[in-house]
């Protein structure tokens, strides 16, 4: 897993609540053996239209937004487990989520996948997002190391909320299986101590 | 004495260490595969090269992307196919046991192993499938996982997870004829939204539960994620060791016996507390339907659609095809859809079947039947249901997922309305644009019965649904 520990980049913002992981990756296109690729079907449904053209009123095709971040309305990520969300938006290219709420299970896929779901509380998602609507070169600062959030040039900033344990495997650039793998000794005292 | 909760008891029962300002370590009993979200983790350990450390643990299933008709012929759709022979593959090279299509215990995978007693009291079990949270019927802390967690669990049989806060949902009382376990987990829902259980583990407890059949638990505990819970469980008891009893892998003579003690401890202590509580009269409880597009926008089916000024909203009902105030009962619906791991189990059938009998669906219905698993499926014939099913023009198929998700043949055309008895309602799951309503096996086939959305339970107070 690459290695994260600051990012300064533009954002893509989409203010519509309860974004479910049928819409940032279709049923559809689950049928995949391998985690590439996935980034061509992000938010497919409402990127194209039915004949296969691009929506053009759909935020992801307007060139004026671009970046590395994608701010999204309350409770992202709701709905199926299915990690292809996280690939899906990694693949796409953004490192960071920013909404003022996210789904458990997308949350834990997405750090797993170094994804870094960032919440906020409401008031600052909607300066956020009237940032960007005001200038869409607007940039976003995060900081892992200080679990900090900023919009660059303006007073909106925030600390985040991050588990100590996943903080540092993201900086390292570690993931679960090479720590769960380390412990296999204690793994199997515990079975062999196990009465049910 | 500390008092525990049921969710405490089986989860201390499970640490194996704790992280020094991080999670625990969580031991795994059991461990669901399909074909869908476990070749990426077969891929990942593989390229590590770290061998799988458990296998015995791990049950796996053909399920999400199996075509329901002539199971026996190659798969047509080239990537499916492409999945479960990879599922196939994967299991063999590792030596993990498959009930893949053709085995007689092929099925949805929360629907086979629980019938076959893979599931017990007291375990911990995970499947890369959200709606692994049907296993807390049992009083096992079951819930769904990531790819990746899939990969770590195939490398440790362990999880990284940091402990949920516990949340009891007590509802008390006598269900109302035609009232069904669909009905009082979708009124739960419409009561307290589809985040209310983020972050939680869901108790149910009271007279509602306890009256309740295991397959009724199931339905109820399968649909805790849809209001955001990691999972939902209900305390073992007699109906429990009942329904395991007997059970391919279910323990026998002594060891079963010895085992049953053990789950006896589980239930919650007196006086134990909860994180957040809430508490619901079954009186109030009538049947219900789903109008928008996530689980929680439903209503008594009598009711009317709340006005609500808010743009989601909007979109939302927009999407059905709906107006604000409007009333449901009464709608034309083309397509109704009985399956999936809410209600596939022998029960809903068998209460199906007996609003059926006699009757004939409507000519501008298509109504698919599709058993949760090739097991289910034999008890329909064997029983008579399926002679039912067939005189009254409803289609059976074989098992699987089926149009649940869409992900093979069995969509739901766009702009049509489906009443389904999934779990799930959201824009396109059962296929673009298809527009889906959720609710009990039983409003879902009267519906298919009057080609419109009925109160059924009207009629139910003067019928037995009882087949003689
Ligand atoms: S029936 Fe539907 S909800 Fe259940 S496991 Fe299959 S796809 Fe998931």
């Amino acid at each position: 897993m690459e290695k994260f520990e600051k990012l300064k980049s533009q954002a893509i913002p989409l203010p519509i609540e309860n974004i479910d992981t049928d819409q940032i990756i279709p049923a559809r296109f689950l049928k995949a053996t391998n985690k590439v690729g996935f980034g061509e079907n992000l938010f497919r449904d409402w990127r194209f239209n039915k004949d296969g053209s691009e929506n053009e009123s759909f935020v992801f095709n307007n060139n004026k937004y671009s970046g590395k971040i994608l701010v999204a309305g309350d409770n992202f990520g709701c709905g199926s487990s299915r990690e292809h969300a996280a690939w899906a938006l990694t693949d796409y290219g953004f490192k960071v989520v920013i909404s003022s709420y996210f789904a458990d299970i997308f949350k834990g896929n997405a750090l797993n996948n170094g994804l870094l779901p960032i919440q906020v509380s409401p008031e600052t998602l909607k300066a956020v997002f009237n940032a960007i609507e005001e200038n869409a070169n607007t940039e976003l600062i995060v900081n892992l190391e200080d679990q900090t959030f900023e919009v660059a040039n303006t007073d909106i900033k925030e600390s985040f909320d991050i588990d100590a344990y996943k903080k540092m495997c993201l900086i390292n650039g570690y993931d679960d299986i090479d720590f769960l793998v380390s412990k296999r000794e204690k793994i199997e005292a515990f079975e062999a101590s196990r009465k049910f | 004495m500390e008092k525990k909760t049921l969710f405490d008891k089986v989860w201390d029962a499970h640490v194996v260490d704790t992280v020094e300002n991080g999670p625990q370590i969580l031991y795994i009993d059991k461990h669901l595969i399909h074909e869908v979200t476990s070749p990426q983790a077969f891929a990942e350990l593989e390229e590590r090269n770290i061998p799988v450390f458990r296998k015995d643990q791990i049950v796996a299933t053909a399920d999400h992307n199996v075509p329901t008709k002539d199971q026996h012929l190659p798969i047509q759709d080239l990537l499916s196919k492409k999945q479960v022979e990879m599922l196939t593959e994967n299991c063999n090279k590792q030596g993990i046991t498959l009930y893949g299509l053709g085995h007689p215990y092929q099925g949805i995978v929360h629907v086979m192993a629980p019938e076959l007693g893979i599931t017990q009291p007291g375990m911990t079990m995970v499947c890369g499938d959200s709606h692994t949270s049907t296993h807390g019927a049992f009083g096992t802390i079951a819930f769904g996982i990531g790819t990746s967690q899939v990969a770590q669990v195939f490398a440790s049989q362990c999880l990284l997870l940091s402990k949920p806060k516990s949340m009891r949902i007590t509802v008390n009382g006598k269900l109302k004829n035609g009232v069904l376990p669909k009905d009082v987990i979708l009124y739960i829902i419409a009561k307290l939204g589809t985040n209310s259980g983020t972050g939680y583990f869901v108790e149910y407890a009271g007279d509602v539960f306890k009256d309740m059949t295991m397959e009724g638990r199931m339905t109820v505990c399968n649909m805790s994620i849809e209001m955001g819970a990691r999972g939902g469980m209900i305390a073992p008891d007699e109906t429990t060791f009942e329904y395991v009893k007997g059970r391919e892998f279910a323990p026998e003579g002594d060891a079963f016996d010895q085992k049953v003690a053990y789950w006896k401890t589980l239930p919650t202590d007196e006086g134990a507390t909860f994180d957040k509580e809430y508490e619901f009269d079954a009186a109030d409880i009538e049947p219900m339907v789903t109008y928008g597009t996530n689980p929680g926008m439903g209503i008594k089916i009598t009711d009317r659609i709340p006005e609500i000024n808010d743009v989601s909203f909007e979109k939302s009902i927009k999407y059905m095809g709906f107006e604000k105030g409007e009333k449901l009962l009464g709608k034309p619906i083309n397509y109704v859809f009985v399956g999936s791991c809410t209600n596939s189990r022998i029960e809903d059938f068998r209460t199906a079947a007996a609003y059926i009998k006699g009757k004939q669906k409507a000519d501008n219905v298509t109504a698919l039947i599709v058993p949760g698993s090739q097991q289910v499926a034999k008890q329909i014939k064997a029983e008579g249901l399926q002679d039912i099913f067939e005189a009254a023009g409803f289609e059976i198929r074989q098992s699987g997922c089926s149009a649940c998700l869409g992900m093979n043949e069995d969509k739901i055309p766009a702009g049509e309305y489906c009443v389904s008895t999934s779990n799930r309602n959201f824009e396109g799951r059962q296929g673009p644009g298809a527009r889906t309503i959720l609710a009990s096996p039983l409003v879902a086939v009267a519906t298919a019965i009057a080609g419109k959305i009925v109160d059924v339970s009207k009629e139910i107070e003067e019928e037995e649904l009882v087949i003689a």
